[in-house]
C-alpha cells in the first residue's frame, strides 16, 4: 500500500488545530484524537517501510514546485519519530494531568510531530527550513510549559540559541540559492556537481554546519540543551532528547552534508572531531550531575557524538575512496546508534517522569530504595541503563559493536578506544543511577511512594520491549535490508541522490 | 558592496545577541540578525532598474506563448521576495513567543538582566 507522502504532515497538523476546540470539559476526547493521531501514524510508517518515491504538491513539477521524498533515510526517521511520539503521548495521558491546558500541550505536541515528519520528508531546502521552525517554535514553547523560574529560563536560552541557528540556516539558503538558483535538493546538487564549490558556497556549508550543529547540541554548540529538556515536562524531555535533536540537527545535516554538497575530507574531519568532542565532553560533565533528568540530558549530547562520529568516519573513507564496505559498516553503527538511542533515551526520560511524579523530586540524594516500591519503573530503568551503557545483549551494545568494528577494520585504533572508554564512563554514571534510585536506604518520606499506573506503565513497557528486541534489525538479514540498508544506501551513495530524485 | 554591509548587520545582530546582557536587548539583536538575512534575500533577487514580475500580453512571445528573453532579462525575480514573506511570518511567531517569554521572566524575577537570572547550572 502506497500512503500519500503529505499524510504524515496532514494528520498531526489537522489534529492539532481541533484539540484547542475541546477546551476543559473535552479533555478526555482530545486526548483520545491525539492518542489516535501518533498511533496512526505509526501505523502509517510501519505501512511505508522499504518504499522509495517522489510526491509533487500541487502537481507543480520540480523544480519549479515543492516535493516531498520518501526514502530510506526519510523512512528511517519517520519510523523513530513515530514510535518514540507513540510512546511519548501514551505516557502523557496520565502524566500532563498534574498540568492546566492539557488540551493545549496536547495541540503544541502534535505541532512538534509535523514539523519534524515534515523535515524529515521534505526535498526542498526552504521548506524544510519552514517545518524546522514549526517544530522549533512548538517546542520552545513546550520547554516553558510549566511557566516556572526554571522553566522560562531554560526556554528563553533555548529559544535565542534556537533563534540564532534558524538564522544561520536561512542565510545559507540565501547564499545557497544565490549560487546555485535553486531551491530544489536535487538540483542544488546538480548545480553543485557542475560548478564546483566556490567561496560562497563554502561559506553556506559552514553556516549550514554551525545551524544544525546548535540544533543537534553538538559540542561547542550544547550550551542551551542541558538546561532545556531537563525543565520540559518528562514526555517533552523523551521527544526533544529523543527524537528532535535528530530530525532536526543530525538528519538535516547529514543530508546536507552528503547529498546536497557532498563529501570530502575536511568536512568529514570536521564532523569526526565534533563526534568525538561530544562523545567525550558530554560523558564526563554527565558523571558529576546529581539531577536525575540533567544528567541524562549531558548523555544525550555524548550519544549523539557516537552517531556523528559514524557518519563521519563513514564520509572520511569513502572521500579517501576507501573501502566502501567499511564506510557503510560505520554508517550504519552511527544511524543504528541514532535509532537506538530515540529508543533507550526517550524510555530514560519517561522513567525519569515516572520516578519524579511519584516522588515529587529527582534530585538523585533525595531518592533511593525505590525498587520495592515502583517495580517496573526499576525493571524499565534498568533495561534502558543497560542499552545506553552498551551491555549485551541490548540494542546499544549491537550499535556501539559495529562502530568499533568498523572503526578498528578502517585502522583508527585511537577512534575506536575512545568509544570503548566513553562506553564505560557511561556504563559508570548509569550504575550512579540505579544505586541512588532504586537501591540504598528508602528515605522516611518517600515510604508510602506508589507505582504509577495503566498508560504510563504501557509506553515504559513498550520502549523496553523495543530495547531488548531492537537487535535483531541487524541479525535478522530480511530485517536489515528493509530498514538499515535502504537508509545507509541514501547517505553512501552522496551525491547520486540528485539524478536519482530528477529520473524518479 | 551591498552584501558585505548586508554581512555586517548580520554581524552586528550576532555580536548584540552575544554581548548584550538585557533580555530585550538580545531580542532586537535577533531581529536585527533576521533583518539582515531578508535584506540579504531580497537583495539576490533585486536588480537595478528591472521591471516588476508580473507577465502580461506584451511579455508573450506572438504565436508561440512562450515568454521573450527580453522580459527574462529585465525583470525582478520574484521567488526571493515570496521566501522573504514567509520568513518575516516565521518570525513574527517566534518573535511573540520569545517576547512573552521575557514578560512572564520578569514578573518572576523581577529584572531582565541575564546575568542575575541563574537558577540553572551544571
Amino acid at each position: 500500500m502506497s500512503v500519500p507522502l503529505p499524510v504524515f504532515v496532514a494528520i498531526p497538523l489537522v489534529t492539532a488545530f481541533l484539540l484547542p476546540i475541546f477546551g476543559k470539559k473535552g479533555k478526555s476526547v482530545a486526548t483520545l484524537l491525539a492518542n489516535l493521531a501518533t498511533i496512526s501514524l505509526l501505523v502509517l510508517a510501519v505501512v511505508s517501510i522499504g518504499q522509495s518515491r517522489v510526491y509533487e504538491i500541487g502537481k507543480w513539477s520540480i523544480p519549479l514546485g515543492i516535493n516531498l521524498v520518501l526514502d530510506g533515510l526519510s523512512c528511517l526517521l519517520l519510523l523513530a519519530v513515530s514510535t518514540v511520539s507513540t510512546a511519548a503521548m501514551l505516557f502523557s495521558t496520565r502524566y500532563m494531568e498534574q498540568y492546566t491546558a492539557k488540551s493545549k500541550y496536547l495541540c503544541l505536541f502534535l505541532l512538534m510531530v509535523a514539523g519534524m515528519n515534515g523535515v524529515v520528508l521534505s526535498g526542498d531546502i526552504f521548506n524544510l527550513f519552514v517545518f524546522l521552525e514549526i517544530a522549533s517554535i512548538a517546542s520552545y514553547a513546550l520547554v516553558g510549559f510549566g511557566c516556572e523560574h526554571e522553566e522560562l529560563e531554560a526556554s528563553f536560552k533555548y529559544m535565542v540559541l534556537g533563534s540564532v541557528a534558524s538564522m544561520f540556516i536561512l542565510f545559507g539558503i540565501a547564499l545557497v540559492y544565490g549560487n546555485t538558483g535553486s531551491l530544489n535538493m536535487a538540483y542544488i546538487s546538480k548545480a553543485i556537481q557542475g560548478s564546483g564549490l566556490n567561496a560562497g558556497l563554502g561559506f553556506a556549508l559552514c553556516l549550514f554546519i554551525v545551524g544544525f550543529g546548535l540544533k543537534a547540541a553538538l559540542v561547542p554548540f550544547h550550551a542551551w540543551l542541558p538546561d532545556a529538556h531537563p525543565s520540559a515536562p518528562a514526555p517533552i524531555s523523551a521527544m526533544l532528547s529523543g527524537v528532535l535533536i535528530k530530525a532536526l540537527g543530525v538528519y538535516a545535516l547529514a543530508r546536507v552534508v552528503f547529498n546536497v554538497f557532498g563529501i570530502s575530507v575536511p568536512i568529514s574531519w570536521v564532523l569526526i572531531v565534533l563526534g568525538i568532542l561530544s562523545m567525550i565532553v558530554g560523558v564526563f560533565l554527565a558523571v558529576g550531575q546529581w539531577d536525575f533528568k540533567r544528567l541524562l540530558a549531558y548523555h544525550s549530547i555524548s550519544q549523539m557524538g557516537y552517531v556523528v562520529l559514524g557518519i563521519g568516519l563513514g564520509a572520511l573513507i569513502l572521500a579517501r575512496g576507501g573501502n566502501t564496505t567499511w564506510a557503510s559498516l560505520a554508517i550504519l553503527g552511527g544511524l543504528f546508534h541514532l535509532v537506538n538511542h530515540a529508543v533507550f533515551k526517550s524510555l530514560l526520560f519517561l522513567t525519569s517522569g515516572s520516578v519524579q511524579m511519584a516522588t515529587g523530586t529527582r534530585y538523585l540524594k533525595e531518592l533511593g530504595g525505590l525498587a520495592d516500591r515502583m517495580p517496573i519503573t526499576r525493571a524499565t530503568c534498568t533495561v534502558a541503563s543497560a542499552s545506553i551503557a552498551g551491555v549485551p545483549p541490548f540494542n546499544g551494545f549491537w550499535s556501539k559493536l559495529i562502530l568499533v568494528v568498523a572503526a578498528v577494520q578502517a585502522g583508527f585504533w585511537g577512534i575506536a578506544a575512545v568509544t570503548v572508554l566513553v562506553s564505560l564512563v557511561t556504563l559508570i554514571s548509569f550504575l550512579k543511577v540505579q544505586r541512588y534510585v532504586f537501591l540504598g536506604e528508602l528515605p522516611e518520606n518517600l515510604r508510602y511512594v506508589k507505582e504509577n499506573k495503566n498508560s504510563m506503565l504501557v509506553a515504559m513497557i513498550f520502549l523496553a520491549c523495543l530495547c531488548v528486541l531492537m537487535g535483531l534489525l541487524v541479525i535478522v538479514p530480511s530485517l536489515k535490508q528493509s530498514i538499515l540498508d535502504p537508509a545507509v544506501k541514501v547517505l553512501t551513495d552522496g551525491v547520486e541522490y540528485s539524478a536519482k530524485i530528477i529520473n524518479m | 558592496m551591498p552584501y558585505a554591509l548586508c554581512f555586517l548587520l548580520f554581524v552586528i545582530g550576532l555580536y548584540c545577541v552575544l554581548v548584550k546582557k538585557n533580555m530585550v536587548k538580545i531580542v532586537i539583536g535577533i531581529l536585527v540578525m533576521e533583518y539582515a538575512v531578508n535584506l540579504f534575500l531580497i537583495m539576490l533577487g533585486y536588480r537595478t532598474g528591472g521591471a516588476a514580475p508580473i507577465i502580461d500580453k506584451t511579455c508573450l512571445e506572438p504565436g508561440t506563448g512562450q515568454i521573450t528573453a527580453s522580459f527574462i532579462s529585465t525583470s525582478v525575480d520574484p521567488l526571493p521576495q515570496a521566501l522573504v514573506l514567509t520568513a518575516i511570518v516565521i518570525s513574527l511567531g517566534s518573535l511573540a513567543l520569545i517576547i512573552s517569554i521575557c514578560v512572564r521572566t520578569y514578573e518572576k524575577y523581577g529584572t531582565f538582566d541575564i546575568t542575575k537570572i541563574r537558577r540553572l547550572k551544571g
